[in-house]
């Protein structure tokens, strides 16, 4: 009898891809892809889906003698009220560069921390920040009172009639 | 009559079993006996899982005290201090807001040795950070970072990197004034990418910036969510990463062949001396010397010496299949010592004084508490840790471009310094390559008129929108002191590069210039800014209010 040609393939002459080879493989593939999308789903976790942050809206009254101009800024709120003969608006004091505090100043504001100046309106005068202050949204709360949002900004010039 | 000895009871068994334990737990706790021959040393070296991240033998290069300064064993001293001093510490941190600062305040004044073990925490990790640095610049400067030590350099960087973020997070956990400040300019420094989105546009749908500042802090305002992130990087995530990497970073050393040395360097340890090097005269030496013993003009002890009479108990088999020019095959192994006791008491020496050096701080400076942060009320100047006052001037011309561009491209420069420096001459000598150390002084010299000018016209004229009001952020963001500064060390190192007709010659130019302007910029965030960031050339001048 002579030697049939199903001879097993030697080790010089090898199939393209060994069954064995093929298949650690394919579950080498199919476990780095579970990894893969179990590290994404892990993930998500440190990603807040919900704020801690306290609400963004509060009402607020404003002092009878308050100057056109000159800012109002309610304790605990990051935030200049102003009134004069258009109605009321209310401007951020947070500094668009890196989130200092602004102080209102005669000239408008000015950052403590890198030195960038603000006009009346919140628009950039000198400094680092990239934006002009934010105005918020401010609505009649009746009674006198306003009830700014600072979680809703609207265009710079908007004021709000009592 | 048989003479076999009538067997042991098992209760007597027991008994002498006993009676042998001390013994036998000393010899299993010291497998190897003491360490008193080459043998011993080597094995009590091998055999155990902490030394043995060492190699068995250290050259004597690596042992002479300029090769390294002592100053990744004193950056990793000033680690484990942390690391006690830290533990201790949490027995009373409670990382909640306003608990925070009570604690702390509490560790302060009322618990026993409290404030020195934070005042000690306090400098080891300030030491830390000035260790590491200069140890960077010891590895790049002996250009140590060549041919089969690229991957440790880049582990070496993102140490660099966890040791900054170490710092960082710790700063926010007193929960005052500093901390509360200077954490909000961390976070908004994270959301920095916005400055670019907003120009563009593309906020809304497209906010990278928004996402990590929210990461960090786990909500929109720096508050409890906030603290307790940084509370978990600070005593878990970060320690564990680097003591990790630690481990791989000190096995590296020794995977690649020791500390980086100079090809004559065997030669060179033998000629020079008394000079911190160890001589001794030996029959055997093929010049007639051997330099081994610490003593020069003694004889070297009989139970050490000769070195290679002893048969190893251990052979190198693994020589085999080990990379590169690590094996020293073909290298005399005359000029090493067992690493026991010659480099472990080196060890010990620096670890010792770093200790002394933190105690002896701790002793004459507190470290500092303000008042309870106050969201209302920045800090006003509302400074950094100085190390990331440097960062905190850049960032005062454009938050993108100094808080995160120019740090990622500086991280970036610095992992890719041995790939893009495959030149050979040099290595071990300090400022080794084309250029030397008279190219080193120039590029000093250059980086600090380069960035004092540029400091100068910023200070004096101000920038962009100051002259021309009205310009695009865009603008500003991308020509501002930082990156005019930043290109111009790129330039002057291409034309060094093209001068010397030598790359390690340019790295040299451009890590000097960077080490110049780090050092700087920081001195100037540091005793020159004022309130609102101005200049003052005293802080005397600064306005009362």
């Amino acid at each position: 009898m002579t030697p049939t040609t199903s001879q097993p393939p030697s080790r010089l002459d090898p199939e393209p891809v060994a069954r064995r080879d093929f298949l650690g493989l394919g579950s080498l593939a199919a476990a780095g892809a579970a990894l893969l999308f179990a590290g994404f789903g892990i993930l998500r976790l440190p990603k807040a889906a919900v704020l801690t942050s306290p609400s963004k809206k509060f009402r607020v009254a404003l002092p009878e003698s308050l100057p056109a101009g000159q800012g109002f800024f309610p304790p605990g709120h990051s935030v200049a009220i102003f009134r004069d003969d258009d109605g009321v608006y209310a401007i951020s004091t947070i500094c668009t560069h890196l989130g200092c505090i602004v102080k209102g100043t005669a000239e408008g504001f000015s950052c403590p921390c890198h030195g960038s100046l603000f006009a009346p309106d919140g628009s950039v005068v000198k400094g680092p920040a990239p934006r002009a202050l934010p105005w918020f949204q401010v609505a009649d709360g009746g009674g006198g009172t306003y009830i700014v949002d600072e979680g809703a900004t609207v265009p710079a010039g908007t004021k709000v009639k009592a | 009559m048989s003479s076999e000895p009538t067997p042991k009871t098992a209760l007597r068994v027991f008994a002498e079993n006993l009676r042998a334990a001390p013994g036998e737990i000393y010899r299993s706790l010291f497998r190897g006996g003491r360490p008193v021959t080459d043998r011993s040393r080597s094995t009590f070296v091998f055999n155990n899982v902490f030394l043995h991240l060492h190699a068995v033998r250290t050259h004597l290069w690596s042992l002479r005290w300029r090769t390294t300064l002592g100053l990744g064993t004193a950056a990793l001293a000033a680690f484990l201090v942390t690391l006690v001093t830290g533990v201790l510490l949490m027995f009373y941190y409670k990382p909640y807001p306003d608990a925070a600062y009570q604690s702390i305040k509490d560790i302060h004044f009322v618990v026993p040795t409290g404030r020195f073990i934070r005042n000690i925490h306090r400098w080891a990790a300030n030491i830390m950070v000035i260790t590491v640095i200069l140890h960077m610049a010891r590895v790049f400067y002996t250009a140590a970072y060549r041919q089969a030590r690229q991957f440790n350099w880049l582990i070496g960087i993102v140490l660099l990197a966890t040791t900054l973020g170490l710092s960082f997070t710790g700063y926010l956990l007193p929960w005052d004034q500093l901390a509360y400040w200077a954490i909000t300019i961390g976070a908004n420094i994270a959301q920095s990418p916005r400055e670019v989105t907003d120009a563009l546009g593309i906020t809304q749908s497209f906010d990278p910036g928004g996402l990590q500042r929210q990461l960090l802090l786990g909500s929109d305002v720096v508050g409890e969510e906030a603290l307790i992130r940084f509370d978990l990087l600070h005593v878990m995530v970060l320690p564990l990463l680097l003591t990790g990497l630690l481990a791989v970073h000190f096995w590296r050393i020794r995977k690649d062949g020791g500390l980086a040395r100079p090809d004559d360097a065997d030669e060179r340890v033998g000629r020079e001396k008394g000079t911190g090097t160890f001589c001794a005269q030996h029959p055997k030496g093929r010049s007639g010397k051997r330099c081994l013993s610490p003593f020069p003009d003694r004889p070297a002890p009989s139970r050490t010496y000769p070195v290679f009479t002893e048969a190893p108990a251990k052979t190198y088999q693994l020589a085999a299949i080990v990379r590169g020019r690590t094996a020293w095959v073909s290298r005399s192994p005359e000029k090493t010592v067992p690493s026991m006791p010659h480099l472990f008491y080196a060890e010990l020496a620096v670890l010792m004084l770093t200790v002394l050096v933190c105690l002896g701080l701790a002793l004459v400076a507190d470290a500092p508490l303000k008042e309870l942060a106050n969201p209302d009320v920045p800090e006003n100047p509302a400074k950094a840790p100085w190390y990331f006052l440097g960062l905190q001037e850049l960032v005062s011309f454009s938050a993108f471009m100094g808080g995160t561009v120019i740090p990622a491209i500086a991280l970036l420069g610095l992992g890719l310094i041995p790939f893009l420096d495959r030149e050979e001459s040099g290595t071990g000598r300090w400022f080794g390559g084309p250029g030397g150390w008279r190219l080193v002084l120039q590029a000093a010299i250059f980086g600090t008129a380069a960035t004092l000018a540029v400091e100068a016209i910023a200070i004096r004229y101000g920038w962009l929108r100051e002259w021309f009001p009205g310009i695009p952020q865009l603008v500003i963001t991308f020509i501002n002191p930082g990156t005019i500064l930043t290109a111009l060390y790129a330039v002057y190192s291409l034309w060094i590069v093209r001068h010397y007709n030598s790359t390690r010659a340019g790295a040299l130019g451009l890590f000097t210039c960077f080490l110049c302007g780090f050092v700087l910029l920081t001195v100037i965030g540091t005793y020159f800014r004022g309130p609102n960031w101005a200049f003052y050339w005293s802080p005397a001048d600064w306005p009362k209010h």
